[in-house]
């Protein structure tokens, strides 16, 4: 049976956008980029199957946390808290005992839904720009 | 009319009742709310955006899934969008047209109130998915993009390519992970509710099965709300997930809550054919692909004989050969009338020996004008993942030849019965989502589940159950000492002994399949008084059998899917013959419940508002009998009129 809880604690972590249900503005008053939201929805189509972790040798997350991140930082909407998210899952990740990521890409070739590592670029980006400002 | 059925509907003029109603509704203040339980069960779209939103209030929320994660609840599976009246396009949308759209599309028998403040808060969902970051289709402008749907001449539904439910989902699933995180909300995975707890007449909490260990567990609250989704499993081959049930909703109604029209089902135009006597579950092809396929049968039977040999391809046939039926009977929508029109409409070509496949139960969806029109890469970008997915299913290529598709079991419009503040006929016991019968009344427009579960969710269920739960703050949490606890307890554990003391021949599955053939040819697509009556007796034998035969390995005390199934099957054995029942009773014809007894010349349905124009709710009683209530429907608003999608 296989056991995806860890997953959602990760997501706990800080995998959202922290917005209250009410009280948010019109769905068109911030545009967005076509390709970055395109972009966003590749990384979201990411369905927490754990192909990824079960197939690297480290068994890491990366790919995993990669598309949440990069996701959520590719629109406006997430871009603000987009540091402290990164740092936060990350953190989580680790403190799970994931581990680390050593750019195989056996990830990539395993992922049903075809998510690029580049997401994983773009976590180690955000997670570096957070770290720096600490 | 029974006393319990208050619809509880505002007095005043449509487009102010919700507010009026808002207004004159209690409220809990913050600190109250801390010490106020819900149980949510279900993590769908209704029940994870209702958990969220009631966490984030302040409430002490329990949530309760099947699944190992609150992310994979059936609504990830929904494709193809959902309604809203922002009139982003400039097409002269408007709540009114969405509400009239919703209540003509369910054929006049949905309650006015509901879907008016249905259409209304429609555009807050949007709104609050792309603040969570819902990644929906967009245009170059950076602005969001829309397509059609059945039943609808105007562009209103928003997409997230061809994933909508799911990402949705995400959405709502990322602010239920923001509310645990916070400790508002405790989740509980792979917990299955087995019963309803009542105190004093009042719903109070819930017995579950933890799956992975088989511990028969107690919650106590001072609310309950359901959101369990559909019950069309009961036709074993659905669209459905292949754990969505019935079984919380039936255990609410044994309980004394009423059912709404269970008669009610929706069956998908556009499914990939059965292709075998082994198949447990059926793929839909999202509706967005009538958008831009048509829907034919050859005009000629030798070309039907030579499609089944094999002898010529679908695309071999010529312009003038080909049927576009919807076109012609309904030249004002075509392809796009709504899913009962155009499963009947298949049906019919299909009945008359012009289905295309070899078991003759199929026609054409095709995009080749579409792709003429406007280029591979514009429908590639529209649909390619469905694209892939049909052809991963049925090898064959659609940007080359057309899909084939046929109708199959898909939604339930029917379900618990709920006046509009969502609760049930139980005080203190609320449902939500696809569980309610409220919003589809015969038919349910597509792009409007995703809408309706979200609003239930989000912006109805956290303002009404506070009128309830503000009469409640001086109650003490209930005791899961309390002997209702106990008497659930025992009665659910000799439930399970007796299913595993059977000892019997054949598996909870096999059962399930015949049940679901019974439901498919007496009350399915097309339905009669002598079928529906066989049908009633011919569960009660299969009931029967399965009490006497069926087969469950394995120990309670561990995760054990044999007997997960055996209990949900024999839920859908009871579930079933209320539906036959209902079905029998409606002696007219309406959406997606056909009786052939009442149809016009053209063979669409007919309706008689004089006799019918109520929804029936019944009610359990003592012998697992069931009495009939009725809840007349009052159009005060709109003027009934027959369906028509032709002109
Ligand atoms: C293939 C497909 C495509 C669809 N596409 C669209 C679309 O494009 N647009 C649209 O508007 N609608 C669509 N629909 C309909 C729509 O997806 C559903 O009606 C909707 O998602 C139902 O949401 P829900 O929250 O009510 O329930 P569900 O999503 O069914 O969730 C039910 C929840 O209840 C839990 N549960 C059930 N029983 C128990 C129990 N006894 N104890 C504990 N937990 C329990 C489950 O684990 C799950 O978490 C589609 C449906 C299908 C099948």
């Amino acid at each position: 049976m296989v056991n995806r809880g860890a997953f959602d604690k990760i997501l706990q972590a800080g995998g959202f956008v922290s917005v209250n249900t009410g009280g948010v503005p019109d769905g068109n008053a911030i545009p967005v980029a076509k390709e970055k939201a395109d972009e966003s929805m590749d990384a979201a189509s990411c369905i927490g199957c754990g192909a990824c972790v079960a197939t690297c040798k480290n068994s890491s997350a990366m790919l995993f946390v990669a598309s949440r991140v990069s996701s959520l930082a590719l629109l406006p909407q997430g871009k603000v808290e987009a540091a402290r998210r990164a740092k936060a899952m990350v953190a989580k990740m680790d403190e799970l005992g994931f581990g680390s990521c050593t750019n195989t890409q056996a990830c990539e070739a395993e992922c049903p839904k075809g998510i690029s590592i580049t997401h994983i670029a773009r976590l180690n980006r955000e997670y570096l720009c957070a770290k720096l400002k600490d | 009319m029974s006393e319990k059925l208050n619809a509880k509907i505002p007095e005043g003029p449509l487009m102010e009742k919700w507010t009026r109603h808002k207004a004159a509704i209690r409220v809990v203040n913050p600190a109250n709310k801390l010490k106020l339980d819900i149980i949510v069960v279900g993590t769908g779209l209704g029940g994870a955006s209702a958990a969220a939103s009631l966490g984030e209030l302040g409430y002490n929320v329990k949530v309760f899934c099947i699944s190992d994660s609150p992310r994979r609840a059936h609504s990830v599976a929904a494709q193809g969008g959902i309604n809203a009246v922002k009139n982003y396009p400039n097409d002269n949308d408007s709540i009114y047209r969405l509400f009239h759209d919703t209540i003509k599309g369910g054929d006049y028998r949905s309650r006015e109130a509901n879907v008016y403040r249905l259409a209304e808060v429609s555009n807050l969902i949007i709104d609050q998915c792309v603040a969570q970051g819902v990644p929906f289709a967009r245009d170059y402008g950076g602005l969001l993009d829309n397509r059609s749907f059945g039943g609808a001449q105007v562009s209103r539904t928003f997409y997230a390519r061809g994933q909508t439910g799911q990402q949705l989902l995400l959405g709502a699933y990322a602010s239920l992970n923001r509310a645990i995180s916070k400790g508002q909300v405790k989740s509980y995975p792979r917990h299955e509710m087995l019963d309803l707890i009542l105190i004093d007449g009042h719903a109070n909490g819930i017995i579950t099965r933890n799956l992975v260990t088989g511990e028969i567990e107690r919650h106590s609250a001072h609310a309950v709300v359901i959101a369990t989704g559909g019950y069309g499993n009961v036709f074993f081959l659905s669209t459905n997930a292949m754990n969505s049930n019935g079984s919380a909703v039936w255990q609410c109604y044994k309980k004394g809550a009423f059912f709404g029209n269970p008669g009610f089902e929706q069956i998908h135009p556009s499914c990939i054919p059965i292709s075998g006597d082994q198949q447990s579950k059926l793929t839909l092809m999202s509706e967005s692909l009538r958008n831009d396929g048509r829907v034919w049968v050859p005009k000629k039977k030798e070309d039907i004989e030579k499609l089944r040999n094999k002898q010529i391809k679908a695309s071999q046939i010529p312009e003038e050969g080909r049927d576009y039926y919807l076109e012609r009977r309904y030249p004002a929508f075509g392809n796009l009338v709504p899913r009962d029109v155009a499963s009947r409409a298949a049906k019919e070509r299909c009945d008359a020996g012009y289905g295309v496949n070899e078991t003759g139960l199929a026609v054409f969806l095709d995009f080749s004008t579409a792709i003429q029109h406007l280029g591979k890469h514009v429908i590639e970008e529209r649909y390619g993942n469905l694209f892939q997915m049909y052809e991963k299913i049925v090898d064959v290529n659609p940007y080359n030849e057309p899909m084939m598709i046929y109708p199959a079991i898909h939604y339930t419009m029917g379900g618990l019965w709920v006046d509009y503040n969502l609760q049930t006929t139980i005080p203190g016991l609320y449902a939500i989502g696809e569980a309610n019968f409220s919003d589809h009344g015969g038919n349910r427009l597509g792009a409007s589940a995703l809408m309706q579960g979200l609003a239930d969710g989000y912006f109805i269920l956290p303002y009404t159950i506070g009128d309830y739960l503000a009469g409640k703050i001086q109650e003490k949490k209930t005791d899961t000492n309390h002997p209702a606890f106990e008497k659930a307890e025992k009665k659910i554990n000799e439930k399970i002994a007796k299913l595993f003391a059977i000892k019997g021949i054949e598996p909870a599955d096999y059962y399930h399949r015949l049940l679901g053939k019974i439901m498919w040819n007496y009350v399915g697509m097309s339905r009669n008084e002598a079928g529906l009556k066989k049908a009633i007796e011919d569960i009660r034998v299969l009931r029967d059998e399965f009490w006497k035969n069926v087969c469950v390995p394995g120990e309670n005390n561990e995760f054990n899917q044999e007997l997960e199934k055996a209990l949900r099957v024999a839920d859908f054995l009871e579930i079933s013959e209320l539906m036959a029942m209902d079905a029998l009773n409606r002696k007219e014809s309406c959406g997606g419940h056909f009786r052939e007894e009442m149809q016009t010349e053209d063979g669409e349905t007919k309706r008689d508002d004089q006799n019918f124009s109520y929804v029936s709710c019944w009610e359990h009683k003592d012998n697992d009998t069931h009495e009939m209530h009725k809840e007349p429907l009052n159009y005060e608003f709109v003027k009934l009129a027959t369906r028509n999608y032709k002109d």
